[in-house]
């Protein structure tokens, strides 16, 4: 990682208590641990360096957050810790052991939430622990208390179509963590949500994931929501994707939405902002179109102010 | 504005405005077969000799061209004789509406002219039957081939470099092959049946099977789902709608080879009828056995697509992958 002249503002505010937890945290069991990861995509166009040497450690019942601007890697990185693409080097341990290929062990939340549009709500749920070899009868018990823990038990034997956004995100939230997953891999799993509908699955999330035993690697481009969930965050940076710091979040627990504009959130979200889209050098008319008026002199409505 | 209403760009119509126009599509052919059999100075290029005079060679019923018709009266008005009389005629291919319509009716009752021959309703059956043989046969083999060739890149390397040169040789080709392994009856029609519908069945299911969002696929690794489970879990109900769909599709083509495969050895089924009677010049009948073919394969697209809708309840609304 980069060095670092002088302690950052976030850094400098962490409380006693918040450190004190940093300190717990790092004491727990490392759950995944990823070793000078690179990828490079062969495209006719030549090779394209996705992800260069990234390192990084997540605890047990972490939940990560991995933001950087767009095409920087992130859902590349994801995906490879999903096992859904191979590494070009380095390599990935979950509790330990080399991961290979994908697993029930990874359980992972798309964006587009690719629920199998041939299976009820229930069906869904059930999918994975048919798939590890539960029986139907344990399965389906399993899967209504996965259901009913999303809040869904009144669309349990609904198809996806009939659910709206929110609502499918939620089954493939409880489809994937029926498994009983080590880790939950999220790649932007509210971007197409609107904003009321995105708080309120944070606040699902955030109270399942204090509940159970799971590791959470999230993906947004949302600082807002980073901040508001993450433990720490991981900052990409763009072309190649590299690892250009990790932050601490100094915002205390347990979260609640009355921390948006508290020193801690702002601090944390001001450093992201500037990570992420270093101060532009150019001057503010190269973001101007140039535009000539192109309304008649004598209209109706000849400016709008 | 109201021709607005009628042709709006990729947007349903009224619901009665739908079945108005469909209606017209079957009305306007109807009409335009019942102007030309009815409204005589249309076409009617023949006369049918009602008395036939002094013309040694007419005999009543008979139907003539009408410039010969109007040659041999004006002989026989200048010889002296008694001329012929006749109406204007359509050729006997081209019968009317309601012949055709009483055909329907009687083609059924009418008893065969001979000992051997079959009832309408019989040569009727047999066609359905080689269609449903053939057609059986070829999904038995095709459909599982084709979800391998569109899941694995081996199995379509495999299968589908050969099956694309096959499928442009045309199946009736087959047909003296077919009657030298199979002999004369139904199996050599059945063959043809088959050849005809198998390959196209083998290249169109592996394309659907590859537009299955991958997604799904991706989705069902994450869950734990491997080699088998992944195509009989994901893959096969995944592509099943579209799989009905490109069925009904196949259906319809193999429907369009029952006629030359009929003609193969000995002709039978239906068009063993048309055959027959079109020697006998009953052309009522002939449409009338057309028109059924049509009606037979029109009906049963329409029922599968009426249980595809309850098979496939996810499929209400269009596109439910990764949407
Ligand atoms: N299958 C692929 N083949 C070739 N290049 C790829 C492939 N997938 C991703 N890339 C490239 O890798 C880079 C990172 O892509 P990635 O999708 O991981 O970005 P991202 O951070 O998730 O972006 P976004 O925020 O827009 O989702 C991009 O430059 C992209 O063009
Ligand atoms: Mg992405």
């Amino acid at each position: 990682m980069t060095s670092k002249p002088k302690l950052p503002d976030y850094l400098l505010m962490q409380s006693s208590t918040v450190k004190d937890r940093f300190e717990r945290l790092k004491q727990r069991p490392v759950t995944l641990e990823v070793n000078n990861l690179v990828k490079v995509f062969d495209t006719p166009q030549g090779d394209v360096t996705a992800l260069q040497a990234i390192n990084f450690t997540v605890h047990r019942r972490e939940f990560v957050c991995v933001v950087g601007a767009s095409g920087c890697g992130k859902s590349t990185l994801v995906r490879i810790l999903a096992g859904l693409e191979t590494p070009s080097a380095g390599t990935i341990r979950l509790n330990g052991a080399a991961v290979e290929g994908p697993g029930p062990d990874r359980g992972m939340v798309f964006q587009g939430y690719t629920l199998f549009p041939w299976l009820t709500v229930k069906q869904n749920v059930m999918f994975g622990l048919r798939c590890t070899g539960h029986s139907r009868y344990t399965a389906e018990q399993d899967a209504l208390q996965w259901i009913d823990l999303v809040g869904l038990n009144r669309f349990a034997d609904s198809y996806p179509h009939q659910l709206s956004g929110g609502m499918k995100q939620r089954v493939a939230i409880a489809r994937a963590l029926a498994n009983q997953p080590k880790v939950l891999l999220m790649d932007e799993p509210f971007g197409a949500l609107d904003a009321q509908t995105r708080a309120r699955m944070q606040a699902y999330l955030l109270e399942i994931w204090q509940n159970i035993d799971i590791t959470v690697v999230f993906i947004t481009h949302d600082l807002d929501e980073a901040v508001y969930l993450a433990d720490r965050i991981l900052v990409l940076k763009a072309n190649p994707g590299e690892v250009q710091e990790m932050i601490e979040v100094p915002v205390p627990h347990p979260r609640t939405p009355a921390q948006f504009l508290s020193a801690e959130f702002l601090a944390t979200k001001r450093r992201l902002e500037e990570l992420i889209h270093p101060p532009v050098t150019v001057t503010e008319d190269a973001d101007r179109l140039n535009m000539v008026r192109m309304v008649a002199v004598d209209d109706a409505v000849g400016s709008v102010f | 504005m109201a021709v607005k209403k009628w042709f709006a760009i990729r947007k349903t119509l009224q619901p009665q405005a739908r079945m108005a126009v469909s209606v017209t599509s079957f009305l306007l052919p109807l009409l335009i077969w019942s102007l030309v059999s009815y409204v005589p100075f249309l076409w009617h290029p023949k006369v049918e000799v009602v008395t036939p005079g002094d013309v040694s060679y007419f005999t009543e019923g008979m139907l003539v061209d009408r410039p010969l018709f109007e040659k041999e009266k004006q002989t026989v008005i200048e010889a002296g004789g008694v001329t012929p009389r006749g109406v204007r005629a359509n050729p006997i291919y081209l019968p009317a509406p309601h012949e055709v319509v009483t055909a329907f009716y009687t083609a059924f009752t009418t008893e065969p002219k001979r000992r051997s021959e079959k009832w309408l309703h019989e040569s009727l059956w047999e066609s359905v039957q080689v269609i449903f043989w053939g057609f059986l046969l070829s999904s038995l083999i095709g459909v599982p081939l084709g979800i391998l060739a569109g899941t694995y890149d081996f199995f379509s390397r495999l299968f589908e470099p050969f099956i694309e040169f096959f499928r442009y040789l045309p199946a009736p080709a087959f047909g003296a092959l077919a009657v030298a392994i199979l002999g004369i009856h139904h199996a050599p029609k059945i063959a043809i049946i088959f050849i005809g519908t198998f390959f196209q069945q083998v290249l169109v299911i592996a394309n659907t099977t590859r537009q299955l969002d991958p997604a799904l696929l991706e989705a069902a690794q994450t869950l734990g789902a491997k080699n088998r489970a992944l195509l009989f879990r994901v893959v096969v109900p995944g592509i099943l709608p579209e799989l009905y769909r490109d069925m009904r599709i196949l259906l319809g083509w193999a429907w369009t080879y029952l006629i030359v495969a009929e003609l193969i050895g000995s002709s039978s089924g239906i068009t063993w009828f048309i055959t027959q009677q079109a020697r006998y010049k009953n052309f009522e009948n002939v449409f009338a056995a057309i028109v059924m073919i049509g009606i037979i394969g029109l009906a049963t697209d329409m029922i599968m697509a009426w249980c595809g809708r309850r098979l496939f309840p996810w499929q209400q609304q269009a596109g439910g992958a990764g949407k």
